[in-house]
């Protein structure tokens, strides 16, 4: 199942290749990984997404705390939660394709940020499966190039991941 | 306030952080450093003859004192070198600050001669590592490495320090920080109280109990706990290899070691049990065989001080993350006060089981191998020999092989810290470096490394520092001319097809080359010599005596797991015999 955790790093060099190395020493899966400083400049705040049974999540969560970088932990998909991720796709739209795209883009609420002759470029935000839904939406062959930010998340209601 | 120089600082620090001895080699991006170390006596810096050496006697140094080991290497090589006994420390949860020399911070990440990316190679053996980049930093740093090894789970940290951070010409304030605090760090010492009441009573309620102990209680200080507990209870207890001398080898409720070369009665007891009481030990594969097999009846309670280590291979029914020392006391204190006392017909039954196991196929009742007897000298025999000599008390470290099991299960440590020994990376070389570590400790005590004729050459150089430095140790090299543990192996699984496990006459004789170091060498081959050699061996208690004794090669180390697939009750008692 896939499980989306968050950590507060310290700011410190080399702090990122430790959680990155940790996965990989240990054979668990990084599935997306986005990371910046937050508004307190000496923190980072890391989302990943990854994959697993109960038992492999517990081990990472446990192995995540143990780096002495790291902060604090959260498994975001424990509670309800937000998740979004941002796209950026340049697809072909020329002749009677294009007016075709422009009405994917608008069912998913996507924005075109960019124009050429050929095509278009376009900005999708939402969860990844809705990114998943409109690359899919896309005629097949179509699609020059796909950037995606990542899973980043927060959970719901009160709870917060702070110092 | 007095202002000093990065490499100053960096001594000054060290001291301060209370270390003593210091191990290293010198060179180019450690020059300032070294030059520091010559203008002051408070730390005493030993010269090894290669770094491995010094992070294996550092290491030793700290699992005979329950101090920090402290290492200074320089860039490069240097670095490099120290990683296996980094790696070492790291398996074992050895308390080590590892200094590494780096160029200049102008040449980092500019393949600059003897550069290597330390933080990038030792990350994943190292609890935790520093750059200091700022001379201004170094004795924060050094109180921080500290305090990061020495407590929670204990481990080796690594402080890399550019050349320029140690420049003579720039000088800074020196303060060394009176409390470390580090936000992102603060381990548990005490045990939930929930869990440790959830676990005394079902530790109670056991009718076959077991307690499972291992190197944690050591490094936490909990051996009288545990022994506590244990006589309140009258439980039976086993160690785990790197738990040996937690609980008195000698005493009747220990059953021997557990695990792959454990004894009959201790790992039929574990198959048995239906409450297990684990503390300071991880469920390592060496111990459980095959975990769906593990311990089928068992509830199992597990304190360890690292979250990590519960429930990673096997599931723990009642977790409790904590210091070994203040879980086991407030047990102990809880048990006192309730005034409850364990099932005594249950127990009673449980203990007449174990001692019919025990006189079936226990290692010290019921011998596992024959006779020694003029030329044929069981490596067995020279181990209790050992123990008879040096009456239970010497410092014993070892290498890795057959030999290492041997003195694992014959020489029965009374204490903890006595047994210095590679349990988890199974270093070889790790043996005559760590001597030299406990010998610096403790140089009124007996120290012996035993060792083979194999793993003593990977570390043979320090015979010269064993000179220099005047540690006598004693060697005890179980000759059997051959990787043993490795055609032990062979003969069980690749039908005796020893590849690449025989040195073909091209052996060292041992008794010249501990000469040409000018140590004193002995040549046993017959069994009736070797009482009084070993005697005359100890005796010479200021020089280190290198005791080659040639033991039958045909020896196998039993009882041994059946693998894969077995649980732990299936064992190989004999090459024929069979559980
Ligand atoms: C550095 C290292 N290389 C290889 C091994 C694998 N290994 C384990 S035991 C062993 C044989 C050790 O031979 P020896 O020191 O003579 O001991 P014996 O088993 O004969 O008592 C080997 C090669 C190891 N543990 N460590
Ligand atoms: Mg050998």
């Amino acid at each position: 199942m896939k499980r989306i955790i968050s950590i507060l790093l310290e700011n410190e060099p080399g702090a990122l290749s430790r959680v990155v190395g940790l996965f990989s020493q240990r054979g668990y899966n990084i599935d997306t990984l986005t990371v910046a400083p937050t508004e307190d400049k000496t923190l980072s705040r890391l989302t990943l997404t990854t994959h697993g049974d109960d038992k492999i999540i517990e081990q990472i969560t446990k192995q995540l705390n143990k780096l002495i970088d790291v902060v604090k932990v959260m498994d975001l998909t424990e509670g309800p939660h937000i998740e979004r991720e941002l796209m950026l796709l340049k697809v072909k739209a020329g002749g009677a394709q294009r007016a075709e795209v422009k009405r994917c883009v608008d069912i998913f609420r996507g924005q075109i940020v960019d124009v050429s002759p050929s095509g278009y470029t376009v900005q999708v935000t939402g969860n990844s499966e809705k990114l998943d839904a409109f690359i899919a939406s896309l005629p097949e062959g179509d699609i020059v190039e796909v950037v995606r930010s990542g899973v980043s998340g927060l959970s719901r209601g009160e709870k917060s991941l702070r110092l | 306030m007095e202002l000093l120089s990065g490499g100053d600082i960096l001594i000054r620090a060290l001291h301060d952080a209370g270390i003593k001895h210091l191990w290293g080699y010198p060179g180019g991006a450690a020059l300032h450093i070294y030059d520091a170390i010559f203008r002051q006596d408070k730390v005493n810096h030993i010269l090894v003859r290669h770094e491995q050496a010094a992070v294996h006697a550092a290491d030793a140094y700290a699992r005979v004192t329950g101090e920090v080991g402290a290492v200074l290497v320089t860039s490069g090589p240097g670095a490099t070198n120290a990683i296996t006994g980094i790696a070492t420390a790291y398996m074992d949860s050895i308390p080590l600050v590892v200094i590494s020399g780096q160029v200049t911070q102008d040449k980092i990440g500019d393949d600059a001669f003897q550069e290597t990316d330390m933080i990038g190679v030792s990350r994943p053996i190292v609890k935790h590592s520093y750059l200091v980049k700022r001379q201004e930093d170094i004795a924060e740093t050094i109180a921080k490495a500290f305090y990061v090894a020495s407590t929670g789970r204990p481990g080796p940290v690594v402080v890399d320090i550019p050349k320029d951070v140690t420049d003579p010409n720039v000088k800074v304030a020196y303060k060394f920080p009176e409390k470390v605090k580090i936000r992102s760090y603060q381990p548990t010492t005490k045990g939930h109280s929930g869990q440790i009441k959830r676990a005394v009573k079902q530790l109670l309620a056991a009718k076959k109990p077991m307690i499972y102990a291992g190197g944690g209680v050591i490094m936490a200080n909990a051996s009288e706990q545990l022994r506590e507990l244990a006589r309140l209870l009258n439980y039976p207890v086993t160690n785990t290899l790197m738990g040996l001398g937690s609980y008195p080898g000698s005493d009747r409720q220990f059953l021997g070691m557990l695990g792959m070369h454990g004894t009959f009665e201790s790992n039929t007891a574990m198959h048995h049990a239906d409450v297990i009481l684990a503390v300071g030990a991880r469920f390592d594969d060496r111990v459980t065989n095959t975990p769906s097999k593990f311990c089928p009846n068992a509830t199992i309670i597990h304190i360890d001080i690292d979250p990590t280590s519960i429930s990673k291979t096997v599931m723990a029914d009642i977790p409790i993350v904590g210091s070994c020392e203040v879980v086991l006391a407030d047990m102990i204190e809880q048990i006192k006060e309730s005034g409850k006392k364990p099932d005594s017909e249950a127990l009673a039954a449980w203990w007449e089981q174990i001692e019919e196991w025990r006189s079936r196929h226990g290692l010290y009742t019921a011998p596992r191998h024959g006779p020694s007897g003029g030329d044929i000298i069981k490596p067995q025999d020279v181990i209790k020999m050992l123990h008879k000599v040096t009456e239970g008390k010497a410092y014993v470290t070892s290498d890795v092989g057959q030999h290492q099991m041997f003195a694992a299960q014959y020489y029965l440590f009374d204490n903890p810290r006595q047994w210095v020994n590679s349990g988890g990376l199974g270093t070889m070389g790790f043996g005559l470096p760590a001597a030299m570590g406990a010998k610096m400790a403790f140089p009124q005590s007996d120290v012996a490394c035993v060792t083979g004729e194999g793993s003593i050459q990977m570390c043979i150089q320090e015979l010269s520092s064993l000179t220099q430095h005047q540690l006598p140790v004693k060697i005890i090299n179980l000759n059997n001319q051959a990787l043993g543990m490795v055609k032990q192996w062979q003969d069980m699984q690749y039908g005796s097809r020893y590849s690449h496990i025989l040195y073909e006459d091209s052996l060292p004789d041992f008794v010249k080359l501990a000469e040409a170091y000018g140590h004193v060498g002995m040549k046993v081959k017959r069994y009736e010599d070797l009482e009084a050699a070993m005697r005359e061996c100890f005796a010479m208690k200021d020089r280190t005596v290198f005791m080659d004794i040639y033991v039958d090669p045909s020896e196998h180390v039993y009882p041994m797991h059946v693998a894969p697939n077995g649980s732990m009750r299936d064992l190989w008692l004999s090459k024929t015999e069979r559980t």
